[in-house]
């Protein structure tokens, strides 16, 4: 089996896994480690760990990325748009926020991720900003009090950056 | 009684570090928490700056220094910019008003325009003591947030900060520190209530080798930021009470576990740690004595049953989430094999104040069962949204009412959802209920975190549970299969009964469901996953029947069963709506009335989006 693959980079994971002390108790600080360098955690990475963490299986390793709902085994776009759907925000409209989104990026339905790359979409349970509902996050910065007609004038913010 | 002697005089600390914030001169306050700092508050605490007002020590009194601090509670109105020593606070600020706060606070003149207007008074508040939002509030978890820059170690001891661990480093009596948390009465605040001093003891009674202190910080009920709050806000309160926990049980070990959607929370608890350790509070040896002990954070990563204990655990480990069975104790074998005492957030915040005002100061509050205060994030159709502490005897009617200033936009009360999707509802019956663990049990709810979603006429029940459902069902790790298969199950029934294909004998259904996953689940996300659905069945089945029978939805949110008109009169023929139905269901001739074939029509809504006219109307 081949573990190296043009797209990770070893050495960089070999530096996860020591300053985790290659201690598999650190496996979910190491897999935050390699999502923030992909954005996602390849498939070889994840095989790459298994390997080489004593106590840990390839598919010791699948089974915690797949369990947690942070990682991503797909890659995701250049902004990460999470709207808040917890209970707060559900009841302040957060749906009609999330097809807004939908809509105005154009994601095809059972997709996470625009044809183009450029934006991925997912709902979070709760950001803690419920006096924000609805409240939406991309990458990190949260836009309180959502309206459909918001929405569409931060993608547009967005889409101008990247004409 | 021997008395240890420390090489760290806190008291001394104290006074320093309350010199050093005498020479700031004026305070502001500009509350710098998740919430605020989304509304622009660091781009506030620049201009401030840049004004001349600084965030550095000075010494020059008659300057002013600007302070960011954690949540001020008062999230709804935020920005918010207090002032401290004129008891003034300024709501709904923006960078375009710090220019003129800063001048007028030189002349000492107040900015009318940026007071808060009581609702019910339709009065602006000068002095921020009477505002109804904090006056009805006793505040001891939440004691110092939004009063101190929590990023500041200083600032902490100043307001008093690790003077009761000095406290029970110096008595070095263990079971004497044991007694007092149990003699307060101080239970549980992540949920179930437990008692915390009986929970100290049995880790007590294991002692003698390596033992673990853990603090639940995955804060996930949708619609709860208490802890979060904490953690943010006053970090060293959570640090002190985990270090009296470790000395009283005999620990040397913690861990902090935070979910990762808190990244604030997570930065400036390590900013603490660190401060900490540097000043011998925490660490090796503290403050001289013989007690050590060192805390880590711990990241999670997005599953909410990482909330219950044992699944808390198998996460630390750095395995899948998932709970373990109960028939060994935790005090016993818990983290790593190892005696745990595992407590959440708020807990160990109460633990300080405990310490140092005595127990009988702590349960002299609250109900015969439940002692202290609570905090609550009152959430959803009130006018006050925010962050709350009351005591334990405080009702529902004063938390929604007075706290929370009523129900937005002059709406009618209709219920609230509380302690999340664990918990249940309570409605206008329950009103003047304490909000007391053993009440709120009795009628089908629990305090669990302490999210309180305030819902108003315009909220659909049944879509509610559904919504509820669909979270528990998500977040079910899979290993019991009741709560694997039946929480599906019984989100298929909902989803088909807010779609109006719903039978009534799926009530009865959704019932026996609902038993069946609260006896056959082992941890506390099973148990607990169907009483959003059997507490609103109890309170609103008239609603579910609505949907069944009638295929009616009373407020007016099921989607599926709206039912879209156009009015005759309004309508100008101006075929629109017909050109934007994506289902051919509008049929009419130009400059005549138009009319949607109900047989066709999908409820979309593009029609109503498009009308210039606003004659189509939904029922």
């Amino acid at each position: 089996m081949t573990l190296v693959s043009s797209r990770i980079d070893t050495a960089k994971l070999d530096k996860i896994m020591q300053d985790y002390d290659y201690n598999k108790s650190n496996l979910i600080a190491m897999l935050q480690g390699v999502q923030q360098i992909y954005k996602y955690l390849p498939e070889e990475a994840i095989t790459y760990i298994g390997t080489k963490v004593e106590g840990l299986s390839p598919a010791t390793v699948f089974g915690v990325a797949t369990f947690y709902a942070q990682f991503s085994l797909e890659p995701k776009g250049k902004y990460e748009i999470k709207v808040c759907d917890g209970t707060a925000c559900h009841v302040r409209g957060s749906m009609p926020v999330l097809n807004a989104v939908k809509k105005k990026i154009q994601l095809k339905d059972g997709k996470m991720t625009t044809d183009n790359g450029l934006f991925s979409l997912e709902t979070v349970s709760c950001l803690g900003a419920c006096s924000l509902a609805p409240a939406m996050v991309i990458n990190g910065k949260i836009y309180p009090k959502m309206t459909e007609e918001a929405v569409s004038m931060i993608i547009d913010v967005l889409l101008k950056e990247n004409e | 009684m021997e008395m240890i002697k420390l090489n760290v005089d806190i008291k001394e600390e104290q006074r320093k570090a309350q010199e050093k914030i005498k020479q700031q001169g004026r305070r502001i306050l500009v509350c710098a928490s998740t919430g605020c700092i989304a509304n622009g508050a660091l781009e506030i605490i620049e201009k401030f700056k840049k004004l001349g007002a600084d965030v550095s020590v000075l010494n020059n009194a008659e300057k002013m220094s600007v302070i960011p601090t954690g949540c001020i509670g008062f999230c709804e109105q935020g920005v918010l910019v207090v002032i401290p020593d004129r008891k003034l606070t300024y709501v709904h600020v923006t960078e375009a008003d710090v220019e003129e706060i800063y001048n007028s606070l030189k002349t000492d003149t107040i900015i009318e325009r940026l007071l808060y207007v009581d609702p019910a008074l339709n009065k602006r508040i000068v002095n921020n003591e009477e505002m109804n939002f904090y006056a009805k509030q006793t505040r001891t978890a939440l004691k110092n947030c939004g009063h101190i820059n929590p990023e500041s170690i200083d600032e902490a001891i100043a307001a008093g900060a690790y003077s009761a661990l000095s406290k029970v480093l110096q008595e070095n009596n263990p079971e004497g520190v044991i007694k007092e948390i149990e003699d307060s009465g101080l239970r549980g605040r992540g949920g179930g209530g437990f008692a915390t001093g009986k929970k100290w003891r049995s880790v007590y009674q294991h002692r003698g080798g390596k033992s673990y202190v853990i603090c639940n910080g995955d804060e996930g009920d949708p619609g709860a930021f208490m802890d979060r709050s904490v953690m943010e806000d006053d970090p060293n309160k959570l640090l002190e009470g985990m270090a009296i926990a470790a000395f009283a049980v005999g620990a040397d070990e913690g861990y902090i576990y935070v979910r990762a959607e808190y990244p604030l929370a997570i930065k400036r608890l390590k900013m603490a740690i660190k401060a900490a350790e540097e000043r011998n509070l925490l660490g090796k040896n503290i403050m001289g004595s013989e007690f050590s002990f060192t805390i880590h954070i711990k990241e999670g990563a997005g599953a909410f049953v990482c909330g219950e204990s044992s699944a808390l655990i198998a996460s630390i480990e750095g395995e899948r989430g998932m709970p373990r069975p109960k028939n060994i104790h935790m005090a016993e074998k818990g983290l790593f094999k190892r005696p745990t005492l595992l407590n959440n957030v708020e807990t160990f915040a109460n633990v300080p104040l405990i310490i140092l005002n005595g127990s009988q100061w702590f349960n002299k509050m609250g109900t015969e069962t439940s002692k202290g205060t609570k905090t609550f994030a009152l959430t959803g159709e009130v006018n006050n949204t925010g962050l709350i502490e009351v005591p334990m005897n405080t009702t529902l009617r004063e938390i929604v009412y007075d706290l929370g200033g009523g129900i937005r936009n002059g709406k009618k009360f209709k219920a609230v959802q509380i302690g999340g999707p664990s918990g249940g509802c309570l409605t206008e019956e329950h009103l003047d209920m304490p909000m007391d663990y053993d009440q709120l049990t009795k009628v089908g709810a629990m305090v669990g975190s302490g999210g309180l979603v305030v819902m108003n006429e315009d909220t659909c029940i049944v879509e509610v549970a559904r919504f509820f459902m669909n979270f528990t069902q998500h977040e079910s790790c899979g290993k019991c299969t009741p709560c694997r298969e039946g929480t599906k199950q019984m989100l298929a029934i909902l989803e088909r009964i807010v779609k109006g294909q719903g039978k009534m004998e799926d009530l009865d259904m959704l019932e026996e469901l609902g038993r069946v996953i609260k006896e056959g689940s082992l941890c506390g996300l099973g148990k607990s996953a169907p009483n959003p659905v059997l507490s609103t069945l109890r309170y609103f089945r008239d609603e579910y029947i609505a949907h069944i029978r009638d295929k009616k939805c009373p407020a007016g949110v099921c989607s599926a069963l709206k039912r879209y008109e156009i009015q005759e009169d309004k309508c100008k023929g101006c075929t629109k709506c017909a050109r934007n139905c994506p289902a051919g269901a509008i049929e009419g001739t130009i400059k005549e009335p138009h009319k949607i074939n109900q047989e066709k029509c999908i409820k979309c809504g593009a029609c109503m989006e498009n009308c210039p006219f606003n004659a189509i109307v939904t029922k």
